[in-house]
C-alpha cells in the first residue's frame, strides 16, 4: 500500500506543480523577474516529475492515484499510461522551453505585468490534467481550465485584433464544450459510468454498438474536432491564433490542439473501439480534408505567424488519418506525429519571434537578410522546417514514412498519396518563409537590427530555448528507432486496454 | 415528467441556436447561456427522474427504498459553476470589444 501511494503522488505531480505554480506567481504580483524564475522552476520540476512518471511506467505498467481515495469507478482517478506518460513528458519540455524564452524581454513588459506567467502555468495545469484524467467528465473540468486560461491569454494586451479574434475563438469552443456536456449526459444515462476504464468495459460488452451511443460518439467528435481543429469546425483558429505574442502562441500551439487530438485518440480507440466502421471512414475523409485544407490555407499567407498557424491544421489532420486507419502501427505512428508536431511548431513559433525581433515584422515583404547575418538561425531553421517538411534524417521525415507504412499496410492508397502531396504543400510554405525572411536581402523599409535583437548572440536565452527544441527535431529523427518502439508499446496499450483496466479497476 | 423536460431541452437549443445566428455580439453571448443551461438540463434530465429518498446514509437500511442517483446533481453544479465563470468572462469581452472597437455587430467585425 506504502509502495502505491508513492507512486499515485507521482501521477499527481506534474499537474499540481504546474497549479502552485499558477497561484505561487500571482503573489510575486510587481516582481516580473521572480515570476519568471518562478514559471522557470515550476516547469523544469514538472519535466523531472514527468520523466519519473515515464520511467515508472515503463517499469510497472499504468500508474494510478485514486483522488480521496475513493475506488474507480466512483471516484475521480488519475491515470498515466504510457501514451499520457510520454506526452506529459513532451509537455513539460515545451513549457521549459518556452519558460526559458521569456527571459530578458521575450514578451512584453506590460502583459507579464498582468498575470501571464500565473496564466500560462494554469493553461499547463490544465493541459497536464487532461492528459492523465482516468474520468471523462474531469476531462471536461480539465478543458475548461485550460482554455479559461488561453482565453485571457488570448485577450491579454487589448490590441483590437486580439480582441476580434478571442471572440471568435471563444464563441466556437464554449458551443464545443456545450457539445461535450452533452454527450457526457447522455452516455452517462446509457452506460451509467464515467470513467473511461469502466466505460471500456462496459461498452465493450454491447454486441452491436446501439444508435443512441452511435450517436454519443459522433457527438464526442465534434466537441473534440473543434478543440484539434479539424476540417469543418477549424475556423476559430485562422482568426485568432496568429494575434497574441509569440511565446503564447508557442504554447497554444504546442500543446492546445494536441489536447483535443488525445482525448479524441483515447475516446475512439479506449470508449469507443467498435463505434461502427461509419464513425473512422467519417474521420478518415475529415483528415483527409483537413491536411489539404489546412496546407492551402497556409500557402496563401503572407506573414510567418499566418502560415505557421493555419499550417497547424494540416498538421492536425495526419494525426487524425493514423487514428481512423486504427491499427495499433497506424495509432503508433500517429502519437509519433503528434510529438514530432508539437516539438517542430513550437520551435518554428519561437524562431519566428526572433526573426520579429530582428526586423520588427513578421510580414514576409519587409524582413530578410537573417540567413548573411546568422548562419546559427538559419541553420536552425532548416532543421526546424524541414523537419516539418519530412526531408531525412530530420523527425518528419520518419514520422511520415511510419504513418505511410501503416496506410500501404492497410491497403489504403489514397491517404498515401494525399499524405505525400501535403508535405510537397508544406515544404513549399517553409520554402516560402525560407525565401523572404532568410535569403533575400532586408527590403528598405524594414528597419533591420540585429544588436537590439534576440539574436545579438547566440547565447540570448531566446536562441538557447531554440536551439534546444531544434535539437529536439534533430534528435527525434537521429534516435527514431528507439523512440518508434516507445510509441509502438504506447499504441499497444491503447489497443489492448487490459493492463489500463487492471491497474484502474482492481 | 421527463417527456417534459426533454420538450424544454429542445426549446431551449432551438433558442439558443437561433440566438447564435443573430449578427449582434451581446445576443451571440445570450445564446450561449442558453444553450449552456439546455446542455446541464440534459444531463439532469438523462439519466431518469424519480421520486426518491436523497441518496445519504443514516444508519438505517436503505432497501426496498429507492434514492436518487446523486452523481447527475454534482455534474450540474459543477457544469454551472464553470458555465458561469466562462460568463462572466464573455460578458468582459463583449463590454471590452463594444468599447476598443466601437461595434456590435458580428460584420463589422470581419473588417477590423
Amino acid at each position: 500500500m506504502a509502495g502505491q501511494m508513492v507512486e499515485g503522488w507521482l501521477v499527481l505531480a506534474p499537474p499540481v506543480t504546474a497549479l502552485l505554480t499558477g497561484i505561487l506567481c500571482l503573489f510575486f504580483w510587481d516582481k516580473i523577474r521572480s515570476q519568471r524564475v518562478l514559471q522557470f522552476l515550476g516547469a523544469v520540476t514538472h519535466l523531472c516529475f514527468s520523466y519519473l512518471l515515464v520511467c515508472s511506467v515503463l517499469d510497472t505498467g499504468p500508474v494510478v492515484a485514486k483522488l480521496g481515495g475513493w475506488a474507480a469507478p466512483f471516484g475521480i482517478v488519475y491515470v498515466a499510461d504510457l501514451m499520457s506518460a510520454l506526452l506529459l513528458l513532451v509537455t513539460g519540455i515545451l513549457w521549459s522551453v518556452i519558460a526559458l524564452y521569456n527571459f530578458s524581454g521575450g514578451i512584453d513588459r506590460n502583459r507579464e505585468r498582468f498575470a501571464y506567467h500565473s496564466l500560462a502555468s494554469l493553461l499547463v495545469f490544465g493541459v497536464s490534467g487532461a492528459f492523465v484524467t482516468g474520468d471523462i467528465f474531469h476531462l471536461y473540468v480539465c478543458f475548461e481550465i485550460l482554455l479559461m486560461a488561453s482565453f485571457v491569454l488570448m485577450v491579454l494586451g487589448n490590441e483590437k485584433e486580439q480582441l476580434a479574434g478571442a471572440f471568435k475563438y471563444l464563441v466556437i469552443n464554449l458551443i464545443s464544450s456545450i457539445f461535450f456536456v452533452t454527450a457526457i449526459g447522455l452516455l452517462y444515462a446509457q452506460v451509467g459510468t464515467l470513467n473511461f476504464a469502466d466505460l471500456s468495459v462496459k461498452i465493450a460488452s454491447f454486441e452491436v454498438l446501439p444508435a443512441s451511443l452511435q450517436m454519443v460518439a459522433h457527438l464526442l467528435l465534434v466537441a473534440f474536432g473543434v478543440k484539434a481543429g479539424l476540417f469543418p469546425l477549424f475556423y476559430w483558429l485562422p482568426a485568432s491564433y496568429h494575434n497574441p505574442p509569440i511565446p503564447v502562441i508557442a504554447l497554444f500551439a504546442g500543446l492546445l490542439t494536441k489536447v483535443g487530438l488525445y482525448s479524441l485518440i483515447r475516446t475512439f480507440t479506449f470508449v469507443f473501439p467498435h463505434g461502427g466502421t461509419s464513425t473512422f471512414q467519417i474521420i478518415w475523409w475529415i483528415s483527409v480534408f483537413t491536411m489539404v485544407v489546412g496546407v492551402i490555407g497556409a500557402v496563401s499567407k503572407m506573414s510567418i505567424r499566418k502560415i505557421l498557424s493555419v499550417h497547424i491544421i494540416s498538421q492536425v489532420g495526419y494525426v487524425t488519418l493514423g487514428l481512423a486507419i486504427n491499427t495499433p502501427i497506424a495509432l503508433a505512428a500517429a502519437l509519433y506525429y503528434m510529438v514530432h508536431n508539437m516539438f517542430a511548431k513550437t520551435s518554428l513559433f519561437l524562431i519566428s519571434g526572433v526573426v520579429e525581433s530582428v526586423n520588427g515584422t513578421d510580414y514576409l515583404k519587409k524582413t530578410g537578410g537573417l540567413f548573411k547575418h546568422s548562419l546559427w538561425i538559419s541553420v536552425l531553421f532548416m532543421i526546424s522546417a524541414f523537419g516539418l517538411a519530412g526531408i531525412p534524417p530530420l523527425s518528419g521525415f520518419f514520422a511520415k514514412l511510419f504513418l505511410v507504412k501503416a496506410a500501404i499496410a492497410n491497403g489504403d492508397l489514397w491517404s498515401v498519396a494525399a499524405a505525400l502531396g501535403v508535405s510537397v504543400f508544406t515544404l513549399f510554405s517553409m520554402v516560402k518563409i525560407w525565401n523572404y525572411a532568410f535569403w533575400k536581402n532586408p527590403s528598405d523599409e524594414s528597419k533591420f537590427d540585429i544588436e537590439n535583437s534576440f539574436l545579438r548572440s547566440i547565447f540570448t536565452p531566446q536562441m538557447i530555448s531554440v536551439t534546444i527544441l531544434s535539437g529536439f527535431v534533430l534528435g527525434m529523427g537521429i534516435f527514431a528507432g528507439p523512440l518508434w518502439e516507445l510509441s509502438i508499446k504506447a499504441a499497444e496499450s491503447l489497443t489492448d486496454t487490459s493492463s489500463y483496466v487492471e491497474a484502474v479497476l482492481r | 415528467m421527463e417527456a417534459w423536460i426533454t420538450i424544454v431541452v429542445a426549446v431551449l437549443i432551438i433558442l439558443g441556436f437561433f440566438l447564435l445566428m443573430q449578427r449582434s455580439i451581446s445576443r451571440i453571448v445570450l445564446g450561449l447561456v442558453v444553450l449552456s443551461n439546455a446542455a446541464n438540463l440534459v444531463i439532469f434530465v438523462a439519466p431518469g427522474l424519480l421520486r426518491a429518498k436523497a441518496p445519504l446514509i443514516t444508519g438505517e437500511s436503505l432497501a426496498g427504498f429507492p434514492h436518487a442517483d446523486p452523481l447527475p446533481q454534482a455534474l450540474i453544479l459543477t457544469a454551472i459553476v464553470i458555465g458561469m465563470g466562462v460568463l462572466a468572462f464573455a460578458l468582459g469581452l463583449v463590454y471590452k470589444i463594444t468599447k476598443v472597437l466601437e461595434i456590435q455587430d458580428v460584420d463589422e467585425m470581419r473588417k477590423e
